[in-house]
């Protein structure tokens, strides 16, 4: 009788220790699950491949979605950051003399770290989850399901497109980002801090390399626009076909591809300019 | 159809503009519009101290660009600084008794090397080696050595 009691309580004890084990456990498998399904759906998108050939005005509304339409946000931030760049930079610079070397801190910050991440940021704001909206809005209507009834393949037919799209647009908003950013360093710098026009261009056409500086920041916008559309695909093909679940996945698509960016930045940073 | 026309056009601007952007950031913000690369003749050139000379620093001739620094290595036999420069190919009468300096642009400014001509008839060639040089000066033991002297002549 008292060895039940002693099995009983020990039992209890255990499960007391071990059921905060199996929630970890629980959490991780979902979410390895979770990573697994969104490695899935990208083999599914990139299999479409061969059909955005085919059929090129799906792609190019897509690249019309992502692209054009940041094209405004882009461009005005892209101003702001540049133009605040040069007000922050020629006060530290001018506490050493070295006001010349302005347009190098601008250009070099702009077209390295600045410009391809925080355009991921606007477009993982302004274009993924209007992605990840539009997609679960399309499960939750069943409209995905109604597509696969006539044997279209939803993903191939609507995910890749969007992917596509996501993925040509970047690199190129990023491109637009930094010389607009450029110029709205140039505005302030020059022409109302009064730094030597001269000065400016040429010191930061000898610092700044091709090669190492503005392709390196193009292929991070590739790196970060494959991440952003694969991220608000996922969650939006994902989604609890709910408004709440639509609701959550929007905002989780942008909360991830926003962490994911700046994670990946410094991977890539590390390897591109590391040594 | 107009829809899809207007889509066309807008998305031909949004690339071209993108296009534009890239090329300006090519030519006018970076290093391509002004330098050809890999363009021009090698020459090499050992220092005893190379100071803080970088890749890519300017190679001058009166003050003028001619070149850059392309490689910067340690030759482990006689514990030099070999520097590989590379010159541009317009400029190929560089007599072979050149001096090769390595000087710095203002007093906290980036190093360069310095070439001053000397009086041979022969120029250098691709591959040549400039063998009179002067280092890096190192500021620090420019200053050892004035307090030095200064030293000596109050102990006199």
């Amino acid at each position: 009788m008292a060895f039940k009691a002693l099995r009983r309580g020990a039992r209890a004890v255990a499960n007391a220790v071990l059921d905060p084990v199996a929630e970890l456990g629980r959490s991780g498998l979902k979410a390895l699950a979770g990573l697994g399904r969104a490695h899935l759906l990208l083999l599914h998108i990139l299999a479409g491949s061969a059909e955005v050939l085919w059929r090129p005005r799906l792609l190019l509304a897509q690249v019309f979605n992502v692209g054009v339409l940041s094209v405004l946000i882009v461009a005005v931030s892209g101003l702001f950051v540049g133009m605040v760049l040069a007000l922050q930079g020629f006060y530290v610079l001018s506490q050493f003399g070295a006001e010349e070397s302005l347009g190098v801190m601008v250009a070099a910050s702009l077209v390295r770290e600045l410009g391809p991440v925080v355009t991921a940021l606007l477009v993982a704001g302004r274009a993924g989850s209007a992605l990840t909206a539009e997609i679960g809005l399309m499960k939750a209507t069943e409209q995905l399901a109604g597509l696969e009834m006539m044997a279209v393949d939803p993903v191939r037919r609507i995910l890749t497109p969007r992917f596509y799209g996501g993925l040509i647009a970047m690199p190129l908003l990023v491109a637009l980002f930094s010389a607009v950013g450029v110029l709205g360093g140039y505005f302030v710098g020059v022409g109302l801090l009064g730094v030597d026009d001269g000065a400016f261009w040429s010191q930061m056409q000898s610092k700044v390399d091709f090669r190492e500086d503005v392709v390196n920041g193009v292929i991070k916008g590739l790196v970060f626009g494959v991440v952003v559309t694969w991220i608000a695909l996922f969650q939006g093909h994902d989604s609890t076909p709910t408004s709440a679940g639509v609701s959550r996945a929007t905002t989780r698509a942008v909360v991830h591809a926003a962490l994911a960016v700046l994670a990946l930045d410094f991977v890539l940073t590390a390897l591109m300019f590391g040594n | 159809m107009a829809k899809q026309r207007s889509i066309e056009v807008l998305v031909g601007a949004f690339m071209a503009a993108a296009l534009v952007a890239l090329f300006f950031l090519a030519m006018k913000v970076s290093n391509l519009g002004t330098s050809p690369a890999a363009d021009g003749y090698r020459v090499t050139a050992r220092f005893a101290n190379a100071g803080s000379l970088k890749v890519r620093a300017p190679v001058s001739m009166a003050g003028v660009r001619v070149g850059r620094v392309e490689a910067i290595r340690f030759d482990k036999k006689t514990y030099e600084a070999v520097v590989t420069m590379r010159i541009e190919n317009g400029v190929d009468t560089i007599p072979e008794d050149t001096f090769a300096n390595i000087f710095t642009a203002g007093l906290l400014g980036e190093q360069y090397v310095g070439l001053e001509p000397g009086g041979s008839e022969d120029f250098v060639r691709d591959g040549d080696e400039l063998t009179q040089t002067q280092s890096a000066l190192i500021l620090e033991q420019m200053i050892g050595q004035f307090l030095f002297s200064k030293a000596e002549e109050g102990g006199k």
